[in-house]
């Protein structure tokens, strides 16, 4: 019997020939990345579980973004970004990337991409749920917590179950109003929100295959909300043209064996699919735009790993060029080298930026904002009862800030649409 | 570890994510500050909609004003316990106001591991659906080595899953020790 990409990668990592689903494995691990948030207390149980023999296994191996309580007075949130400067500092760690310098890259998930640590047939971990996001370059990435984080950062592995794997095929030339985002809110609604629990969650089809690098992490990023373990694309000439301009490391590809075993497989033809949004409270509660036209909003949000890469904002530019919003819109770049594209990229001879001053919307500098809430003072954050429409990718009670407030997840092009009327609006009627 | 664990219910539905169980504001406190990491036990579950905490009546604060542990030391949960981010302030957040188990349908992988791998708790899985069986403020008893709970206030047994391939972590109160024990670390 054959193998899917997600076991032969682990096998690999674990040194053997063969895995199956449910065994578990010790893995070699290529990457750990982690963030403001999570990297001092990760730091704190490595010093306190390792001591004095306490060693960074591969200096050149761990990542380190501020990314997710960055512009803020919050003193807690600061000394946090402090501990990680301390620590860089103390270890030499070159794969540090300060805020207030050149360096400063935004959203971890969007600049392990952009920096060139994303390599086919690799394993990566991170101290976030979205790590998963990796996956969208053949390799396996997943998120882990803090313990087993230090773990990996004295010795280098970690246990894991091999999960079985989820196949979703995507047939068909995706429709000019429909994007990445729409198509894993399909899968959600389909699966819930725990229908891929602990296992692999793998996307094909030539429509996933036409999409660029940025859209495959939208699908993949969002495994997660499914429960999913990893979420996997297999690398083709896009991702090697994408990583060739960024790290020239040799790596090896792989891909599912055509009898390897899948738990279930779903296949899809995107012409049929319709722009959906995930109404509160779930991401999982998924309906068409067209059965909530109308709903009132007091807040648009576009930004985040999930929702903030250049391919969302050319989507939302194309929308709201020459157009005014009619709620307050927060534009929220994922990363720095997404900032600079929307000075630089034009639309009709008006950069992305200058349609989005124009439109009337309020740009932030590049970091998590209010994805998840974050500091009373974070730029975005729902407060009291609004109503919010949001890229992003989690709208559990309270994620976005405010515990009575509400949350519809959906594409750029649904957001932007819904800013220009201030109620929720199916993109087709701008396109 | 111990071979029973007793204490009052607190009951809960489906799908508790980790901004229910310790929402992100609250994410910029130190775990290692013994003293300021008590508020991790201050703002366990705080957000979770009043309606739906304490079920089945609902209304029921996990945690009262200004305190930093609960009164409640079992969490009964249903399916996806845990679900949402990767913070291992969830399962730390519950250990510090006091919990010492949650018994739940089903649980999200990273809160699952985290619990066990960094010694918060015990993460069982029932057989089936407790979570409307049970009441807050029901007294039970876990036994550890048999995995049966018991209702002592409504004296009705459940079996619960075997921890399986994680006992030996769990019994060694965490992923350092378990390896230190196994000769991986030193």
């Amino acid at each position: 019997m054959g193998m899917t990409i997600t076991e032969k990668i682990l096998a690999k990592s674990a040194g053997k020939n063969k895995v199956m689903p449910g065994e578990n494995v010790w893995l070699n691990v290529d990457v750990l990345m982690t963030h403001d948030v999570c990297g001092p207390p990760t730091f704190a149980i490595w010093k306190k579980e390792f001591g004095k023999k306490a060693k960074i296994w591969d200096k050149d191996k761990l990542v380190i973004f501020p990314d997710h309580y960055i512009f803020t007075k919050n003193i807690h949130a600061n000394r946090n970004v402090e501990l990680l400067r301390e620590f860089a500092k103390e270890h030499q760690i070159e794969n540090y990337y300060d805020v207030g310098t050149d360096r400063y890259k935004g959203v971890c998930h969007v600049a392990l991409a952009e920096e060139g640590y994303n390599i086919p047939g690799t394993v990566l971990f991170g101290t976030d749920s979205h790590t998963c996001t990796s996956g969208a370059f053949g390799m396996f990435a997943t998120g882990v917590g803090n313990t087993d984080a230090a773990f990996i950062l004295g010795t280098g592995k970690i246990w894991e179950k091999v999960p079985e794997s989820m196949k979703f095929t995507f047939h068909g030339k995706l429709p000019e109003y429909l994007t990445a985002k729409d198509l894993i809110l399909q899968i959600l609604g389909d699966i819930t929100t725990d229908g891929a629990t602990y296992r692999a969650m793998e996307f094909d089809g030539e429509a996933v295959y036409d999409l660029s690098m940025e859209e495959r992490m939208t699908l993949t990023n969002m495994a997660i909300e499914a429960g999913g373990m990893n979420g996997i694309i297999a690398a083709d000439e896009v991702t090697r043209a994408y990583v060739k301009q960024r790290n020239d490391q040799p790596y090896e590809t792989f891909q599912s064996d055509s009898d390897a075993k899948y738990f279930k497989t779903y296949e899809y033809n995107v012409e049929e699919i319709q722009p959906l949004v995930a109404k509160p409270h779930s991401p999982d509660n998924r309906d068409n735009v067209k059965n909530v036209e109308g709903t009132a909003l007091t807040k648009c949000y576009i930004g985040s790993c999930t929702g903030g890469k250049i391919t969302d904002f050319r989507n939302a530019g194309k929308i709201l060029f020459g157009r005014k919003v009619q709620v307050p819109t927060f534009i929220v770049p994922a990363s720095t080298a997404t900032a600079q594209q929307l000075e630089a990229e034009m639309i009709n001879g008006a950069t992305l930026k200058q349609i989005f001053d124009d439109a009337g919307c309020k740009i932030a500098e590049s970091s998590c904002a209010a994805c998840l809430g974050g500091p009373d003072d974070t730029f975005g954050r729902a407060v009291d009862k609004d109503v919010v429409i949001s890229t992003t990718n989690r709208n559990f009670p309270g994620r976005m800030g405010s515990k009575k407030s509400e949350v519809y997840l959906a594409s750029p092009l649904t957001v932007a649409a819904s800013a220009i009327t201030g109620v929720i609006t199916d993109p087709r009627n701008f396109l | 570890m111990d071979k029973i664990i007793k204490g009052k219910a607190f009951v809960l539905g489906d799908n508790i994510d980790t901004d229910q169980i310790i929402p992100a504001e609250h994410l910029v406190y130190s775990l290692s500050d013994p003293e300021e990491s008590k508020k991790y036990g201050q703002f366990a579950l705080s957000g979770v909609p009043l309606a739906k905490s304490g079920l089945p009546e609902g209304g029921i604060p996990f945690i009262g004003l200004n305190n930093f542990e609960s009164i409640f030391d079992i969490i009964i949960g249903g399916v996806n316990f845990g679900c949402g981010s990767s913070r291992e302030h969830a399962p730390f957040a519950l250990q510090k106001a006091g919990i010492k188990a949650v018994i739940a349908e089903s649980y999200a992988r990273i809160f699952y591991r985290n619990s066990v791998d960094g010694g918060f708790l015990i993460p069982y899985e029932s057989f089936g659906r407790i979570c409307d069986k049970i009441k807050t403020f029901d007294v039970l008893e876990i036994d550890l080595q048999k995995n049966i709970l018991k209702n002592l206030s409504t004296d009705i047994k459940y079996n619960l899953k075997p921890l399986g391939n994680v006992l030996p972590i769990i019994e060694q109160g965490g992923i350092f020790e378990y390896a230190r024990k196994s000769g991986m670390i030193l």
